[in-house]
């Protein structure tokens, strides 16, 4: 099936907008960043406001989770303080823009990658470039969500941002770059509905363990405490902590499943379900990883820190698999769209 | 806590101590418990997961026997010291190691010891009734209270339905009515098929290891047969443990033609092959005569009742035929090695014994093998070189020998090379060197005649048996079913306690009401649904105080 190159001049064109307009979403989280308070005040005495006696009968004292505060507590104005300090106003000016553009950026995004498909007339998931640049449109949508569902009580996880983009930036910069493939017809071996089955969950997945990763490393940086004047800053350990658990229980079943596919759609095409290729070896060393995060939720004295260090070493393995073996281990995988 | 007897609190995470019992022949046993307990317990559930993810590392990052072997030689040849030592450990072929399967053995029973237990208790609890009322319901993570219109049996009443799907218990207390209500047992449900399901995947895969075989064969694609009655058919089989090839299916393949499509660049788009086959039933009934047509394609194999049929690669395999001085001609016909797989320029040797020479040494000394190179697409030079996979220009480069080719030595030789050692004793000698398209013909010294008659396409077949293919599809759906059960659904107990209050301004009865909320094993996501039951029960609140306090829950 012949290319339609203007569809995928277009592709390209909205690639790099989307990679610009992240950019700039990016500054903006950074001003807000930078220019929110640390509320470790605000917090103490959000805390003895929540231990007030219930005056009121019909009042729900909530779950104050005993003794933990978190952010999204220190982010609702104690009563006494309901009008917004000056700083605080500029900092929720730079983030609301940084999440308007950061729509915009996965609009543009998402119009890139259906271009493909259109232009090459296939499921748009054929090579390294397209499916390192879904994984970050999926990791970008997935923050989104995030943000979306925490919004009614919180606005203290958007400043996160920063960290969010910053390795989907990277990501999208090498894609654009290094990874970059013309949009081409694929080799018989990927002409099959399971690519799209198979390729779209795991980069689904693979987007939202990004979440996790990068909360599970602000965990870690909260709870040391070190360097000081910037953990400070950071949403509670215990919201952090938090958020990596909620997003990683939606992501790995998704790679379960993934996995699976991908085993169906082997015993299809290569002949085997399983053959220890080395993308099926990572990609099953990823899953033990994360099956060994949720087991340490449940060990005594792996809860916290221990976890979380699982939890980053999951992300390690996830992105190992999608660069590291498609780019130098040979196997039945390598049919990146490289050299 | 108020706990009665007959409901006793939350089962304990892990197995209670036994009291301890010192004595001699004693010692063994609470050894032996002692190591059954400790394998069996989380912890050491968490070691073997991360065993089993770095001890499989190796097989990513070292070339594996079973998928490469001319990797692990070139391993060999580039890390000399190295290599050996990794062999040792079976660096080169992890996943058949025995230390590999003493960790997912292990893993395996630890799991079953694991969850043996638990799923007992859960048994056990799903009887009973929901754990008491906590005296102080205000020291629950989720607690709320207030005074509402109606006697206590109104509310109770009340909550009846609100609580519908709940597991629920009333229970009198002095002065107070409460109920207690439990939710999300399906969550267990889940954790124990997920788990169970594990050890299901891995029997049925155990069972494809012993009684499933992978044989590949090459079928020439214009007519070419292969059945499948013995190993020997095969070019290269592997057998699963308990396989020695004796009771194979013996159906049959028939290749009539192979197309493949490619893109103006060279890159493949399809390949098919159209082919006839017989069942195994139908060659054991006798019918051989009919076959029944197929459409071969990559993504796209023939189920047979127990084997499957993949196309995994095509080639070329030149036709010549050569005509001795006395009149004798053979044609030879056979497939040639793609060395580049992206133009297909291949290279092969077809070899003829002479025929109609009674003498063994004559004939040995005259027999003729042509070797060299063949393009599809020739680029047209003195040298050849192939530019594009299809055959649209075939001219082959060739090198003709003649005198013995050593195939009565007893000593396999490759089909695709002519033995070298013939050629530097001298006993095989090159009696022309040409490039030829087909139709045309050579001459050689002696007379005898060389003609390249034509290109046929191979095929590469691969059959797999795997008798445990479908217990593990099972068993990975299962897994799938249970890992969602168990991640989505939260176990929570929510407890409500009516005690009758004074009566409102307006005569009528009133009362008060305590709600209190506690979410088993996982911590996240019961705030939202207590806050809902709240305002079901208590009504709206006032909007200035905030429902839900740590946010995330
Ligand atoms: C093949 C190895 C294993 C894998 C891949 C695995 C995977 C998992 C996964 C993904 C979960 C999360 C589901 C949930 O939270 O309910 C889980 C939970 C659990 N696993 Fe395993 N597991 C394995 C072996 C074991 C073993 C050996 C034990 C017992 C020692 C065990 C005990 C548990 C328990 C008790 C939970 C529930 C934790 C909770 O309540 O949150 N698992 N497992």
């Amino acid at each position: 099936m012949p290319v339609d190159p203007m569809l995928s001049e277009y592709s390209d064109l909205l690639f790099k907008g989307a990679l610009t307009v992240y950019v700039l979403a990016m500054v903006f989280y950074a001003v807000e960043y930078v220019s929110s308070r640390a509320r470790v005040r605000t917090a103490v005495a959000e805390t003895e406001a929540a231990h007030e006696p219930a005056a009121v009968g019909a009042r729900g004292t909530g779950s104050a989770d005993l003794g933990v505060v978190s952010e999204e507590n220190a982010d609702v104005p104690p009563p006494a303080a309901k009008a917004p300090k000056p700083s605080r106003s500029r900092a929720d000016r730079f983030g609301r823009m940084g999440v308007s553009l950061t729509i915009l950026a996965v609009l543009l995004h998402l119009g890139s990658i259906v271009l493909r498909g259109l232009a090459t007339t296939r499921w748009p998931l054929g090579n390294m470039y397209e499916f390192t640049s879904a994984v970050c449109l999926a990791a970008m949508v997935a923050w989104l969500v995030v943000l979306q569902r925490t919004s009614k009580r919180t606005r203290g996880l958007r400043k996160l941002g920063v960290f969010v983009l910053a390795p989907v930036l990277i990501l999208m910069f090498l894609a654009g770059t290094v990874l970059y493939a013309q949009a081409a017809p694929v080799v018989p071996a990927l002409r099959s509905y399971w690519l799209a089955v198979h390729v779209t969950t795991v980069t689904l997945a693979s987007g939202l363990f990004f979440v996790p990763g990068v909360a599970s490393i602000l965990y870690l940086m909260k709870r040391a405490g070190k360097p000081a004047g910037f953990t400070a800053k950071l949403p509670e350990a215990d919201v952090l902590d938090r958020l990596a658990y909620r997003v990683t229980v939606v992501a790995f079943p998704m790679y379960t499943f993934a996995v699976i596919a991908g085993a169906i759609w082997a015993e299809a095409a290569w002949g085997r379900f399983w053959g220890w290729d080395p993308k099926e070896t990572v990609a099953f060393v990823a899953w033990v990883i994360y099956a060994a995060y949720l087991h340490a939720r449940a060990t005594a004295g792996w809860r916290h820190v221990g976890a979380a260090w699982i939890n980053i070493l999951g992300l390690a393995a996830i992105i190992f698999n999608l660069f590291f073996i498609n780019m130098v281990v040979a196997g039945l995988h390598s049919y990146a769209g490289l050299g | 806590m108020s706990s009665p007897p007959t409901a006793p609190p939350a089962a304990p995470e892990s197995p209670p101590q036994p009291p301890r019992r010192p004595g001699g022949g004693r010692a063994v046993l609470a050894l032996l418990r002692n190591a059954w307990r400790g394998l069996t317990s989380m912890r050491t559930a968490l070691v073997l997961l991360f065993l089993l993810a770095l001890a499989s590392l190796p097989g990513a990052l070292l070339p594996q026997r079973s998928l490469n072997q001319q990797l692990v030689d070139q391993y060999f040849a580039d890390y000399p010291r190295l290599a050996p030592l990794l062999d040792k450990v079976g660096a080169f072929e992890i996943f058949a190691t025995p230390w590999f399967a003493a960790i997912y053995l292990l893993l395996m029973i630890s799991l079953v010891g694991c969850l043996t237990p638990r799923s007992l208790e859960y048994l056990r609890a799903m009887r009973q009734k929901p754990v008491a009322t906590p005296r102080n319901l205000a020291r629950m993570p989720h607690h709320a209270e207030g005074v509402v219109d109606g006697t206590p049996d109104e509310v109770l009443g009340r909550v009846r339905t609100v609580l519908k799907g709940w597991r629920r218990a009333e229970r009198d207390e002095s002065g107070a009515r409460s109920v207690s209500a439990e939710r999300g047992f399906l969550r267990e449900t889940g954790n124990l098929v997920f788990h169970m399901s594990l050890v299901g995947l891995l029997v049925g895969i155990a069972v494809g290891k012993l009684f499933g075989y992978e044989g590949q064969v090459i079928v020439l694609a214009n007519g070419g047969q292969f059945c499948n009655t013995s190993i020997l058919g095969y070019d290269s089989f592997n057998p699963g443990l308990r396989v020695d090839g004796t009771d194979l299916a013996p159906f049959c393949i028939k290749v009539d033609s192979f197309t493949a499509e490619y893109l103006p660049n060279g890159q493949p788009e399809q390949y098919t092959a159209e082919l006839g086959y017989q069942t195994a039933d139908d060659v054991r009934s006798g019918d051989t005569a009919t076959w029944r047509p197929d459409t071969l394609a990559v993504n796209h194999p023939l189920r047979l009742d127990g084997e499957r049929v993949y196309l995994l690669n095509h080639g070329y395999a030149p036709r010549f035929t050569v005509t001795w001085p006395d009149g004798q001609q053979r044609t030879g016909e056979i497939q040639w090695q793609p060395v580049d797989t992206t133009t297909y320029l291949s290279q092969g040797a077809t070899k003829f014994e002479r025929p109609g020479i009674a003498d063994d040494a004559t004939r040995q000394k005259s027999s003729i093998a042509i070797t060299g190179l063949f393009a599809p697409t020739s680029s047209g030079g003195q040298v050849v070189t192939s530019t594009y996979p299809d055959l649209l220009a075939p001219e082959a480069a060739v090198d003709v020998m003649r005198g013995d080719l050593g195939l009565d030595d007893g000593r396999g030789q490759s089909i695709f090379s002519i033995d070298q050692s013939k050629v530097d004793s001298g006993e095989l000698v090159r009696v022309a060197r040409e490039n030829m398209v087909p139709g045309q013909e050579i001459t050689l010294d002696d007379g005898t005649r060389i003609r390249f008659d034509d290109v046929t396409q191979w095929v590469a077949l691969q059959v797999s048996h795997d008798p445990g293919q479908v217990t593990v599809l099972v068993f990975a759906i299962l897994v799938l079913l249970g890992l969602g059960l168990s991640l989505s659904i939260k176990r929570r107990r929510f407890w409500v306690r009516v005690v009758p209050a004074d009566d409102g301004p307006d005569g009528r009865a009133r009362s008060r009401v305590e709600l209190g909320g506690l979410a088993r094993t996982d911590r996240a996501g019961y705030g939202e649904e207590f806050d809902r039951l709240r305002a079901d029960l208590l009504g709206p609140t006032d909007a200035a105080a905030p429902t839900t306090r740590n946010g995330g829950d």
